[in-house]
């Protein structure tokens, strides 16, 4: 698990690098760097906090990774969780902050 | 030449080390109920740090209708067998539903039923959507009156005199900047610890555990470091996770219904007994008798609970849903797979941590312990956290009302920037911090229990064990860092060499299995009356000293020895 950023969607605005209860992403060149890549716990805050869809996470091959990436964009109370798989079909799945989970 | 780092002198009535559930609820009650001035000091940013980073899926401690907090606390004695603080625990449990109500005025959502109750899930559990749970009561810590949060600012240690606790120390990670903590009173809530023993997944997704990586045992060898006497370390937590992306199973289990079964397709539940570590045992033991791989039969649940699952994954521990959908194959289309994790010292599910007063209250005046990092008060989960939070806080306005006085000893402080100046001048030698966590896991997982021992040691493991936790603890006195990021790992380092100290020192002097696989040895193998009794543990001229303990049986505890 852990995470990639595109560089061009960066503006560096650094909060992804504020957000990680890891401290594993630091600046280089005005732009985030994931200084730590194996050291990431996969809780996808940094993702949630990129307004610029910069930050996709995956799954590391040890744990059966096949190279899909996920990221969240959010509109008010909707969480929409892009996946985008290996073959280049996207799914998105809408989660709305105001439902429960149901078990 | 050594750097020299900036410092800064930061005067509060209460220092909160640690911004997670616990601190950040302490810090809202001091606010609400006093004018004292609080300070936060959170190695992290308090909106997602610690254990609600990604969200929980939801409360586990919770006194539902028909049920008394009475029932909580024998419920979890029974699967401690024996070994809790039943004052701590029925404090905690009178209090789980009433923080509940804050945290749903604060906006988490929780599920209800027609008649407008909160929707049960089994004897104990409520429903919620937990992924913001962190950011609405970071939110409430930051903008209650009188707190000052400071975030990134990792503290190392305590200052400590005659006993009474003054302040601590610690350091900025993003600029060199040391900061120097005045205070009143501290309550600890830093959490527990993970990463002692070699993960489930040691390679690339290494931290691809179950407990947050970033608790780094930090308040638990602040307080052993300073003599504040500890107990339970040896009732290590192994949770029961989803393989691989050791996703929380509770979803899938008690929320979906889905069985735990052996590659046989036999049920197995009920054959090793209940209690969390027997659930545990039973899969080890399949395993070890050849019946694995062991699953969650949620093959059988119904298609109608795929999307329902996916959606409460995203909520909680994403890679999980993730793994689904890479897979092609929804839950109700491939059973899923479980496995034990390796060992935590975790205070919220099992006991392991400070030895508190009723009010939480260590035995260093002045210093309290809530959450993960408190001990004897097993099973109280995020809303034991917050209940901890609550009662140490309203102790510590109760005794601060009566004035405090300052110190102005500079000796440690300056003792302190020594070390960390000097820890700063460069590169290493020889091995990184990284390179001795890699050895400290290894040790951990052969010698001391860890998953390729399926859990078990015997007294000569543990001996060997202790032999070479105190060589790599030789070899951290020669780190160096060439800035504040790597400052931290050598820091992250040494308190899990700490606390693995003390882990060692627990399982060697429990001589018995009271718990399968939390504590399995192969010395006594079975369950001996003469160890009803808590093992605790104090550090006195750098030796840590065993202390065995009756049961505590009255309602109320004060230190008085
Ligand atoms: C993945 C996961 C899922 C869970 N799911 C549930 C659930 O569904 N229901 C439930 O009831 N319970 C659940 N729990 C348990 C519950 O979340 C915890 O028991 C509770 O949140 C612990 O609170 P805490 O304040 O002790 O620790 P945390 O909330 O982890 O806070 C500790 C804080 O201390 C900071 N810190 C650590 N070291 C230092 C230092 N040296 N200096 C400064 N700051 C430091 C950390 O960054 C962190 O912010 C779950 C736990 C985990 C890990
Ligand atoms: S949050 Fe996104 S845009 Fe901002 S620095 Fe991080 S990656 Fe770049
Ligand atoms: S997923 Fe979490 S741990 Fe990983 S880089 Fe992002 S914020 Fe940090």
């Amino acid at each position: 698990m852990s995470i990639r950023i595109d560089k061009d969607k960066c503006v560096g605005c650094m909060k992804c690098l504020e957000v990680c209860p890891g401290s594993l992403i630091e600046e280089k060149d005005h732009k985030a760097h994931m200084r730590y890549p194996k050291d990431c716990w996969g809780c996808v805050s940094c993702v949630k906090e990129c307004k610029f869809s910069a930050i996709d996470f995956y799954l590391g091959a040890d744990i059966g990774g096949n190279g899909s990436t996920m990221n969240v964009s959010i509109e008010g109370e909707i969480l929409h969780w892009n996946v985008k798989k290996s073959d280049g079909t996207m799914i998105t799945i809408d989660v709305n902050s105001k439902d429960s989970n149901k078990y | 030449m050594n750097k020299k780092l900036g410092h800064k002198i930061v005067h509060t009535d209460v220092l909160i080390i640690g911004g997670g559930t616990a601190g950040c609820f302490a810090a809202v009650t001091v606010s609400r109920n006093s004018s004292l001035s609080v300070v936060i000091a959170e190695k992290a940013n308090i909106k997602r740090s610690g254990c609600l980073a990604a969200g929980v899926n939801a409360i586990n401690a919770y006194i539902i209708e028909g049920r008394t907090p009475e029932d909580y606390v024998t419920y979890a004695t029974e699967d401690a067998k024996g070994i809790v603080r039943r004052d701590l625990l029925l404090t905690a449990a009178e209090r789980f539903n009433s923080v509940t109500a804050a945290m749903e005025e604060m906006g988490l959502v929780i599920l209800k039923d027609e008649k407008g109750n909160y929707a049960a899930r089994g004897n104990r559990n409520i429903k919620i959507n937990g992924e913001n749970f962190k950011p609405l009561l970071a939110k409430a810590a930051k903008e209650a009156p009188g707190v000052t949060v400071l975030n990134k600012v990792n503290m190392t240690d305590l200052i400590v005199e005659d006993n009474e606790v003054k302040g601590a120390i610690g350091f900025r990670i993003l600029d060199e900047m040391i900061y120097e903590i005045r205070a009143g009173a501290v309550l600890m809530a830093t959490g527990g610890a993970a990463g002692l023993y070699r993960p489930n997944n040691p390679g690339f997704s290494r931290h691809k555990m179950w407990y947050p990586p970033f608790n780094t045992g930090a308040g638990y060898a602040m307080g052993i470091l300073s003599g504040a006497e500890m107990t339970s370390f040896e009732m290590r937590f192994i949770a029961l996770r989803c393989k691989d992306t050791i996703a929380p199973t509770g979803t899938i289990a008690q929320g979906a219904g889905a069985k735990q079964m052996n590659s046989l397709g036999e049920d197995y539940e009920r054959k090793y007994g209940i209690t969390t570590s027997e659930r545990l045992y039973g899969t080890v033991k399949e395993n070890l008798e050849g019946r694995g791989p062991c699953y969650l039969k949620t093959s059988v649940v119904g298609e109608e609970k795929d999307e329902e699952l996916l959606k409460a994954y995203l909520n909680m521990a994403p890679s999980q849903t993730l793994k689904w959908l890479e897979a092609g194959k929804n839950p109700s289309e491939q059973d899923v797979e479980i496995s034990g994790t390796e060992p935590y010292i975790v205070g919220g599910h099992t006991a392991s941590g400070y030895w508190v007063n009723t009010k939480r209250e260590t035995t260093i005046k002045g210093l309290y312990a809530a959450g993960d990092v408190s001990g004897g008060c097993p099973q109280k989960y995020v809303t034991g956290a917050l209940a901890e939070g609550e009662i140490a806080a309203l102790d510590i306005i109760s005794k601060l009302h009566k004035g405090y006085k300052e110190s102005v000893d500079q000796s440690f402080v300056a003792s302190k920037i020594e070390e960390y100046e000097t820890i700063l001048t460069g590169d290493n030698e020889l091995f990184t911090a990284q390179e001795l966590e890699e050895a400290m896991q290894k040790i951990m997982d052969e010698y001391a229990g860890g998953i390729t021992a399926y859990y078990q040691f015997n007294e000569t493991n543990l001996q060997l064990a202790d032999e070479k936790i105190s060589q790599l603890l030789k070899l951290w006195e020669n780190l160096k860092a060439r800035d504040m990021r790597e400052l931290l790992e050598v820091y992250e380092l040494r308190e899990r060499l700490i606390v693995c100290k003390s882990v060692i020192a627990h399982l060697y002097h429990r001589k018995e299995t009271r718990w399968h696989c939390f504590n399995e040895n192969l010395d006594h193998k079975d369950t001996d009356k003469a160890y009803y009794k808590y093992v605790n543990s104090k550090m006195t001229d750098k030796t840590l000293k065993m202390i065995y303990r009756d049961i505590v049986e009255g309602a109320e505890y004060e230190h008085k020895d």
